[in-house]
């Protein structure tokens, strides 16, 4: 029998980057809010400070900042076909667990998905044409120009370094000339770029590109947010992604908001506790709360005005399955929209061995890197290339840990004393230039509810059905030539093609840009939530992170995820507060 | 399970960290509200707990054999059976990691798997290591005459190029598996801290040119591809901490 | 969306004492109540403010400070103003008996009466709090109180402030605050063997509860020598300036009390500290080369990633090493117990992130720390004398209590 607990207004599902934010922003509108996290309350001096830190055994390979897969976690099949089977430890994608989700071990690199990228539908069909069939890609309902204040926002919280490529719609050198015009220049300068970062950039100006420096959550410099929230320098340590920062030099939840927003009165923050679903009243279109249950084994009702999920992104989706809210979508009838248009990401890259030349790469950063971006989304002509979309194509300098980090040339055997003299001669001499591609929505990739395998509660675990689709697999081909002309001029004796062929496997790590399930968009027959992310079924219940992308864009999703976020928080604010119910007419 | 000596805590009593930090408490429900919690002396030290052992003698003769094979000492230095992978994963099979105990290992599990679907052994990792060495030991003998250990070294490369392309079969176990966790764990134990029991003396590190547990490279940034040579420091440090 | 006041419901109503003084009279002596810190010795951290029960350290035992809000059978509900100021003044409860000075009235004495009646004005409109603290942990013949009369008669001197007319009025006011309510030399001057300061040691530093409370004279070799006014009033309002960050007794100071004080009164204090001359300091030993290679080694293997590796810091983020007051006291007991178990920079309202360093008690071994103390201690320009491997290890076994 689940205890009920005293009221608050806003419930929020998870304690990461999306339910930090709208924290922050409506507990300043006065609402009493808590969030409800599953893992452990964490903070860098405790936590992960330099003492213990840089281990990577500890922290990657024995997976102590990821959700806990004796818990949960998702089976998986490549086609309808097949039987799905638990992915029964994480591979090739890392969810977050613990207080600051997946902001504590992220790389940093901050995007803003372009304008074309938001309209990816009606675009692509005004330039190319109807898409291909099975092909399901819609516009997210929102433009890039109405969140514009929003990434500036978000920006100027994390101290992102950078370089303006189009200010207020002047191309500015140095910058990215493709990216959407933003209102003001980065807070913060660019990284401070490495050898191999030199060669990329000499490699693709000789090739007639526009290099950038990579947006970046790693601090360039000492900066203070407009919270007051301080951030140290980085000292570029080479334990970003999969890492808690242990200098205060990465942006997180527990830099950016938490130290402002853990003293205000109306803020209660609640660790070790799952929720299991959100409560409805009898009418199924108003939710009362949420059920929740500590690590003890005890449940509670938790009621509250306001509902809004900000767990990762398969998680809101399962929650929105377990909670039945919405019909399941079945690819079989076409019917249904929650889980639909699950999409990822396509990468492939080119390690580069220099002979002489020493790379060092120990010494990176999770965002520091050059990028070239004339191959992503609709910069460029896709005309008679057979698919759409693309990606950004970049020289990362993130690390040389050397359990993950393996570079030896083509050809090397994985053991014996072969790998071993590979693995002396090269480690400190190779780079790698990566492809970062998009992922677009197809009807047989979806995620539903599995009907075998159970979470420590009972209760079903969320079924992935995906591969790469003819157009993720037309696209990397394309991209990863333009990724072996740049990587063959960056003065290496030899390089080495990683190329993504085959059908997607669950294991190799990948990227953690899972998106969709919980899809916006214009009207209630094409989506899950509006564009304020407010569920169409249960208004006052709304959504946050990249499921609710409609597909997946060639660059990492934070920056567009935190955008959305800032952006439904001022429509909550400005207008759902005022008149709660439906934001969007249906 | 005769291997297993000591609970997963045992780490509190290990000899290597003795400590009077606060250890984080474990799981329980928290609320927290009002500032950032923060206590002198408190860290969320590492699991490390390299004496601990799962392995029977003739088991660890098996894996000691194994490892010196995929990681080898040779010309270019000291290989896995030097730096204490036989020993790292040794204590990492009789922990938290060999008992699967963050892994999901709730059945049913499948006969046939797709090679996208990763582990889906019914045995956690120190049981697999436990029915695989046997079944292995067993083929040798039947087919050899002698357990792996005592294979010539040719034998032993070619019995593991057999079980890495999944062209030999183990009775009542999954020889793929086997040996993809097997390499996944030699190289862990080359290459991670030496607080763990492998990487001794940071031969793995010195090896590749790895400076290990350093925090700041801020001063060697602008190296433009000259060699940045520093000594590797491990979390519990290196020689040069002690005053000579 | 009501949830919130709440938050303000669960304790009893103010009392009408609170309601027949002006708000004026409260506010005022909200003001004087912060410039005393009241709340830091009278509150548990995390529970009702001023409700008592909190425990102070002294050599000589354990004294937990009583309950000062207005409940009649735990709190001062029963006092009149008149025995209030008495305890202020002279160190004497409404009952008669004597108060332990680790109640500060040698400093609070010097309050004139209308501030110390304000202090009561506002004591008396807190909600009112039941609570008992535990009895006085001393041994004899300390808990006779009757000794205290001789304490009082060696070592107390009633008496309200007497401004000095040569100096300036901000300088006055300073010297008020810092000798009377504010009462610095309770941590900042070295007390003698009945827990009294040594009057020439006055604000030259002290050790209590195992930490070192650095010089906060200026002058030509005090700490503060080298800070200006102007960054004495920064540290004091938001816990970090271009020298140091504040932790531990000092950042619960700046937290309660100093944050919020006037502009003007902070630059009141700055400049009476400024104005105290200091004495010349002896040369520090000489450090063997050995432990200052190690203590090298140890340093940029650590602490550069916030420190930097030549100590310069990220001022008003990750303390300077180079220059530092803390480093630099003759006493190392703070470098080696932030080294030990790390410290936490305060939170302020001007700098929120409560930035720490992590405990290296488990890493380094006393030796170690000794080394990297040492080493600290004698770059960049500072002159801290060598730390010995036996200081760490008894600071370390003293800790452990």
């Amino acid at each position: 029998m689940a205890r009920k607990l005293p009221h608050v207004d806003v419930v929020l599902v998870g304690f990461g980057w999306t339910a930090a934010i709208l924290a922050q922003e409506l507990t300043d509108e006065g609402l009493t809010v808590l969030a409800i996290e599953r893992g452990a309350w964490r903070d860098t001096p405790t936590d992960f400070p330099p003492t213990v830190a840089p281990d990577e055994l500890r922290w990657y390979w024995r997976k102590e900042m990821f959700q806990n897969n004796a818990r949960d976690t998702i089976t998986f099949r490549n086609n309808r076909s097949q039987t799905a089977l638990p992915m029964r430890r994480w591979g090739s994608f890392l969810p977050g667990e613990g207080v600051g989700g997946a902001s504590v071990h992220w790389n940093g690199q901050t995007w803003r998905f372009l304008p074309s990228d938001f309209i990816a539908a009606s675009h692509n069909r005004e330039r190319y044409g109807e898409l291909p069939e099975g092909m399901t890609v819609q516009d997210f309902g929102v433009t890039y120009a109405e969140l514009e204040p929003h990434f500036d926002r978000f920006e100027k919280l994390c101290g992102i370094g950078g370089k303006a490529g189009n200010l207020n719609g002047q191309i500015q050198d140095g910058g990215n000339p493709f990216e959407g015009p933003r209102s003001s220049e980065y807070p913060n300068p660019p990284m401070h770029m490495t050898f191999a970062q030199h060669q990329f950039a000499k490699a693709t100006a000789e090739l007639g590109l526009k290099p950038f420096p990579g947006p970046s959550a790693n601090m360039s410099r000492p900066y203070t947010n407009p919270l007051g929230c301080q951030l140290g320098p980085c000292s570029y340590c080479g334990f970003c992604e999969k890492y808690g920062c242990g200098n205060y030099s990465k942006a997180s939840v527990q830099t950016t908001i938490l130290p402002v927003l853990i003293q205000k009165p109306n803020f209660t923050l609640k660790t070790h506790n799952e929720v299991l679903h959100v409560n409805l009243d009898k009418s199924r279109t108003r939710a009362t709360g949420v059920r929740h249950v500590d690590v003890q084994g005890n449940e509670y009702d938790q009621p509250a005005d306001l509902v809004i999920l900000c767990a990762y992104q398969t998680n809101n989706t399962r929650l929105m399955m377990l909670s039945g809210i919405g019909e399941i979508y079945n690819p079989a009838t076409g019917q249904g929209l929650v889980g639909k248009n699950y999409c990822y990401q396509i990468m492939s890259s080119a390690d580069v061995f220099f002979e002489d030349k020493y790379t060092n790469e120990f010494a990176g950063a999770g965002a520091l890197g050059m990028v070239v971006d004339e191959y992503n989304g609709d910069n460029f002509d896709h005309s008679g290339l057979g698919f759409i979309g693309g990606g950004y194509i970049a020289n990362w300098t993130t690390n040389a840990r050397p359990i993950e980090s393996q570079p030896v040339p083509e050809g090397t055997p994985s053991w014996g004393s072969a790998w071993k003299k590979a693995m002396a001669e090269n480690f400190l001499k190779a780079t790698s230039v990566g492809a970062h591609g998009a992922s677009m929505a197809y009807a047989n990739n979806y995620l539903d509810l599995d009907p075998t395998y159970k979470d420590a509660y009972g209760r079903p675990l969320m079924r992935m059905t995906y591969d790469f689709t003819p157009n993720d697999v037309a696209m990397s081909a394309f991209l990863t030539e333009r990724m072996k002309e740049i990587a063959e001029r960056m003065g290496g004796r030899e390089i080495k093609l990683n190329l993504r062929d085959g059908p997607y496997d669950s294991m190799p790590y990948q990227t953690t840009h899972n998106t969709g399930g919980t899809i916006m968009g214009t009207n209630p027959s094409n989506s899950v939530v509006n564009r304020y992310l407010q569920s169409w079924d249960v208004p006052n219940l709304f959504v946050m992170g990249a499921g609710v992308f409609p597909q997946n864009a060639g660059y990492n999703p934070t920056g567009t995820v935190a955008a959305l976020t800032y952006w439904a928080a001022a429509a909550i604010r400005s207008q759902y507060l005022r008149s709660p119910g439906p934001l969007v007419q249906a | 399970m005769a291997g297993w000596k000591l609970s997963r805590r045992g780490f509190l009593t290990s000899t290597l960290i003795t400590t009077t930090a606060l250890l984080v408490p474990g799981a329980f429900a928290r609320t927290i509200s009002g500032e950032v919690p923060w206590l002198p002396g408190r860290a969320n030290l590492p699991p490390a707990y390299p004496d601990l052992r799962f392995f029977t003698t003739a088991e660890r003769s098996c894996i000691d054999a194994i490892i010196a094979r995929l990681i080898p000492t040779d010309e270019t230095g000291a290989g896995a059976r030097e730096a204490g992978v036989t020993d790292f994963i040794d204590s990492q099979l009789a922990g938290f990691y060999g008992k699967g105990e963050r892994w999901y290992m709730q059945g049913p599990f499948a006969d046939e798997k797709l090679d996208t679907q990763g582990y889906q052994s019914e045995q956690p990792p120190a049981q697999l290591y436990r029915d695989a060495i046997e079944a292995l030991d067993a083929h040798c003998e039947q087919t050899l005459g002698s357990v792996f250990a005592r294979l010539e070294e040719n034998q032993q490369d070619e019995i593991l190029k057999r079980l890495e392309e999944g062209d030999l079969e183990l009775d009542g176990v999954s020889a793929k598996a086997f040996f993809d966790l097997v390499l996944e764990n030699t190289i862990e134990g080359f290459f991670s801290d030496p607080i763990y029991g492998g990487n001794r003396d940071m031969v793995g590190w010195k090896l590749v040119g790895f400076p290990g547990a350093r925090y700041d490279y801020r001063d060697y940034l602008d190296h433009n591809g000259e060699p940045v040579i520093l000594e590797p420091v491990g979390l519990k440090g290196r020689p040069a901490w002690t005053p000579a | 969306m009501t949830a919130f006041a709440m938050l303000l419901l669960g304790s009893a109503p103010a009392p009408l004492a609170a309601q027949e003084s002006s708000f004026s009279q409260v506010e005022r002596g909200r003001y004087a109540v912060a410039t005393g810190n009241c709340q830091g010795c009278h509150t548990i951290p995390g529970e009702v403010p001023f409700s008592g029960g909190r425990g102070l350290e002294t050599p000589f035992g354990t004294i937990y400070a009583p309950n000062i809000t207005f409940d009649e059978d735990t709190g001062l509900g029963l006092w009149s103003k008149d025995e209030f100021y008495r305890a202020m003044h002279e160190g004497i409860a409404r009952d008669g008996s004597r108060l332990y000075p680790a109640f500060p009235y040698p400093h609070f004495t010097k309050m004139p009466r209308d501030e110390v009646d304000a202090v009561y004005d506002y004591l008396a409109s807190l909600p009112r709090v039941r609570k008992e603290k535990p009895e006085n942990d001393l041994p004899v013949p300390l808990n006779w109180r009757f000794a205290l009369r001789f304490w009082n008669w060696m070592f107390f001197e009633p008496g309200e402030f007497q401004p000095d007319p040569t100096r300036s009025a901000e300088w006055n006011r300073g010297a008020y605050l810092v000798e009377g309510p504010a009462h610095c030399a309770g941590c900042h001057t070295e007390k003698n063997l009945a827990g009294a300061d040594k009057e020439a040691q006055h604000l030259k530093g002290g050790n209590l509860e195992n930490w070192a409370a650095p010089s906060i004279r200026g002058g030509t070799h005090g700490g503060l020598e080298k800070w200006s006014e102007d960054e004495i009033v920064e540290y004091l309002r938001g816990g970090r300036n271009a020298h140091t960050a504040a932790f531990s007794t000092m950042a619960e100071v700046i937290e309660l009390s100093t944050q919020h004080f006037t502009e003007a009164d902070l630059k009141a204090i700055a400049v009476y500290l400024k104005d105290l001359e200091s004495d010349e300091r002896e040369e520090p030993e000489e450090a063997d080369a050995s432990v200052l290679a190690a203590g090298e080694a140890i340093y940029l293997d650590n602490c550069n990633a916030c420190h930097v590796s030549d100590g310069s810091g990220v001022p008003r983020f990750f303390a300077p090493l180079a220059g530092s007051g803390k480093v630099n006291d003759p006493d190392p007991t703070t470098v080696v117990r932030v080294i030990l178990q790390g410290a936490r920079s305060v939170p302020t309202k001007v700098h929120p992130s409560p930035l720490s360093m992590p405990a290296y008690d488990w890493k380094l071994t006393d030796e170690q720390i000794a080394a990297v103390a040492t080493y600290v201690r004698a770059s960049w320009g500072n002159r801290g004398s060598p730390v010995t491997a036996d200081e760490v290890g008894e600071l370390r076994e003293a800790l452990k209590e």
